[in-house]
């Protein structure tokens, strides 16, 4: 490993837009959690995986983005994104973005090696069996579909899970079904992905937990909000908050005071 | 029957009124429990299926790459058994082939098995204009024609019925039906459809089928059904008519019984579909049975030009359903709302080729690309992948929406200028934080209509993550 401190890796923290944006504890989560599996965390000066440029067809600005990208993370061991979306972008989709150029299809290629999402970074890469965080209640876990999909994430939030003191994990039918958010299609085609969410909804709600968790804000964004919006009591947050035990701020969508 | 133009320029009109469909929702239930369920049982019983998903995509990838031989091959297999094969370059010239047929031989009545590539050349309609009366035999396509509709599936033509809705139509088309006969169960609609299409049967002079398979090494083409109707279609009437399209070839009859291990899996969870039919030319002296004539219309109709381009994954599909049965999106509105003949995610790769991007464009659009379709697809067409290619051909020849790019535009200024981008989103996030401080979220924000008619949305802690962040390091 080339830029490591010791025997410490070096792991740029790749927030994502929304983290940044929105929800900027779930950052501070993260880099918690990647500091007690023994490693630095650095944030190098970013944006966004350019997913939403990518996934409306513009390959130009997807692919500027990228470059950007290539440039911010050079010289860290690992890039672990609190994301399985934006993980699995910098993984599989960013040296397509490449492809016919052999260098930078080399160093896209570079960078998607090191890329991981939070979670399974921690368990696959860095062997972490369990945490040091409580959480009183039952929570439902939703699996996002690219994390299960394009990076198998699916086991290792809910083996994590079971080490917070305090907390049972309470599945809801059709975890792994899409919530309806996919991006710029949340808002696009609205209604139907309003249609997708009820369901969701609905499949949360019957779990009867009160807290629902994901990995992915997107869609713990969209479901809190249809949650909300229906007037459920259900509290949504990132298994990031709880894993690192710093689940003890307002909730997604929630007023500060109300936690 | 008329001719069905598409509607799928009117998608998201089309998604509309489906979503408020009180009884199609009710049956889209179906589609949800039933489909998924039986075909995880089904792969979960086979230790090889992911193999033999494997090798099915090989199968098809290899005849992909050696179409314009195999086509060749088939063709003088079905000749050398008596057959004939016409190659149809567009829907117009299948149509009028079928047609050209039917004149000759004098046919007043075709029997139908189910063939979508039937659908997809409009070629009912077209019968009825040159006065030659189409049956279909198939339940479902039967149910279809009853109703004037299109398929809304492309193996449960009716998927988007209720029983109670079809015994309607029953009762009206078969007008000599006792009222206190009992069609509760879909058996006893089966019963009342076999007696009606009995007749129908042995009236016919023609008898048209689809294709799931056609082997090269042999001249055969071989369907897959579960009523047996496709068997009394091609073997009653004087004259049997296959009609595929060209990417329906496998090299040898090995490889279509690979095949068909992952087809009826895949679409319905079944080992195997209860009735696999091969038929190779006419009837010859010693057979029991059998047409006096046998012709095969190949339709190409835009499939060679995608040989050579970026769908060409696209010629892998065996037609299973798997993608639509797994698709939220086609869970939500239903097969119609796509407004064409294929629909889900492979009609939504499939249906910009053969109808114009121009008109199917908002299909590769309406996808979470969640990848649930690519997780079940038995021969692992990328399906998302190839609507991203849809998306940057419309991107590229300027068909996506104004208000799309231009905020594609603006934000990918921002987005590709990391220093710029921080002190706008700093302001911007603050801004927004102050504005929904009191309730944490948003019911209404006029740039996000789409999200908050119906959903909230969470207003931002403030701050940006990066600003803290080094704010905080510079503390330590």
């Amino acid at each position: 490993m080339v830029s490591s401190q010791g025997s410490r890796p070096r792991v740029g923290l790749f927030a994502t837009c929304l983290v940044d944006l929105i929800r900027p504890s779930v950052g501070f989560a993260a880099a918690k959690l990647i500091e007690d599996a023994g490693c630095e965390v650095v944030v190098p000066e970013q944006t966004c995986c350019g997913q939403p440029a990518f996934n409306s067809g513009d390959r130009a600005t997807a692919r500027a983005i990228a470059l950007e990208i290539l440039d911010a993370f050079q010289g860290v061991d690992y890039v672990v994104a609190p994301s399985g979306s934006c993980a699995g972008m910098l993984k599989r989709h960013v040296p397509e973005l490449f492809a016919g150029e052999p260098d930078l299809e080399r160093r896209a290629q570079g960078l998607a090696d090191k890329v991981h999402e939070l979670v399974s970074f921690l368990t696959d890469v860095r062997g972490v069996t369990k945490v040091a965080a409580r959480f009183d209640g039952a929570v439902t876990y939703h699996d996002s579909c690219s994390g299960l999909r394009e990076l198998g994430v699916r086991d290792q939030p809910r083996k994590l899970l079971e080490t917070v003191d305090g907390l049972t994990l309470t599945e809801m039918k059709d975890s792994d079904v899409c919530c309806g958010f996919g991006g710029t299609f949340a808002v696009k085609y609205g209604e139907i992905s309003d249609a997708i969410v009820a369901k969701k909804a609905a499949n949360v709600a019957d779990a009867g937990a009160a807290t629902l968790l994901a990995g992915d804000l997107g869609c713990l964004m969209n479901m809190a909000g249809k949650l909300q919006r229906q007037g459920k009591t259900v509290r949504v947050r990132h298994v990031a908050e709880v894993l690192a035990g710093m689940a003890d701020g307002p909730a997604i969508g929630e007023p500060e005071g109300r936690s | 029957m008329t001719a069905h133009a598409p509607t799928s320029p009117a998608f998201k009109a089309n998604a509309h009124r489906a979503l408020n469909d009180p009884a199609l929702q009710r049956a889209l239930g179906n589609v949800e429990t039933g489909f998924i369920l039986k075909r995880r049982k089904a792969a979960d019983k086979l230790p090889e299926f992911e193999a033999l998903r494997d090798s099915a995509r090989d199968i098809k990838n290899h005849t992909l790459a050696h179409l314009d031989l195999y086509l060749e091959a088939y063709e003088r297999k079905v000749t050398e058994s008596g057959g004939q094969v016409h190659f149809a370059p567009t829907a117009a010239d299948a149509r009028e082939i079928v047609a050209a047929i039917c004149r000759r031989v004098g046919a007043r009545t075709v029997v139908k098995g189910k063939t979508m590539v039937s659908e997809e050349i409009d070629l009912n309609a077209h019968l009825e204009a040159i006065g030659v009366t189409p049956v279909e035999t198939d339940l479902g396509e039967y149910i279809i024609q009853l109703r004037n509709e299109r398929p809304s599936h492309i193996v449960a033509p009716v998927i988007h019925l209720n029983r109670d809705q079809i015994e309607t139509n029953f009762r009206a088309a078969h007008a000599d039906l006792p009222q206190d006969r009992d069609l509760s169960a879909p058996e006893a609609l089966l019963a009342e459809a076999r007696a009606m299409l009995r007749a129908r049967f042995l009236a016919a002079d023609v008898g048209i089928t689809g294709a799931n398979f056609l082997v090269a090494e042999t001249g055969t083409s071989i369907i897959v059904t579960n009523e047996g109707n496709g068997d009394l279609s091609q073997t009653l009437p004087r004259v049997h008519i296959v009609l595929a399209s060209i990417e329906k070839l496998v090299p040898t009859l090995d490889d279509a019984a690979q095949m068909l291990r992952v087809l009826a899996r895949s679409a319905t969870g079944q080992e195997m579909s209860v009735y696999t039919t091969f038929s190779t030319g006419p009837r010859r002296p010693e057979d029991p049975d059998g047409p006096e004539e046998y012709h095969v219309v190949l339709l190409d109709n835009g499939r060679s030009a995608m040989l050579g381009g970026e769908f060409r994954d696209m010629l892998r599909c065996i037609r299973c359903a798997a993608c639509m049965n797994h698709c939220p999106v086609y869970h939500a509105v239903g097969g119609h709302a796509y407004g064409w003949v294929y629909p889900g995610p492979m009609g939504s790769v499939l249906s910009p080729s053969l109808i114009g991007v121009d008109k199917a464009g908002h299909l590769p659009n309406a996808s979470t690309f969640c990848g649930r379709c690519e997780s079940v697809c038995p021969v692992r067409i990328p399906l998302p992948k190839l609507m991203r290619h849809w998306r940057e051909r419309e991107f590229e020849r300027h068909l996506s929406p104004a208000p799309v790019r231009y905020g594609l535009g603006v934000w990918g200024f921002f987005a590709t200028r990391p220093r710029l981008y921080r002190l706008a989103t700093r302001t911007g996030m603050a801004a927004l934080a102050l504005l929904g401080r009191n309730k944490g979220r948003f019911r209404s924000l006029p740039f996000a209509k789409g999200w908050t008619a119906t959903r909230d949305l969470a207003a931002p802690e403030g701050g940006t993550f990066q600003a803290r962040w080094r704010a905080e390091r510079a503390k330590r």
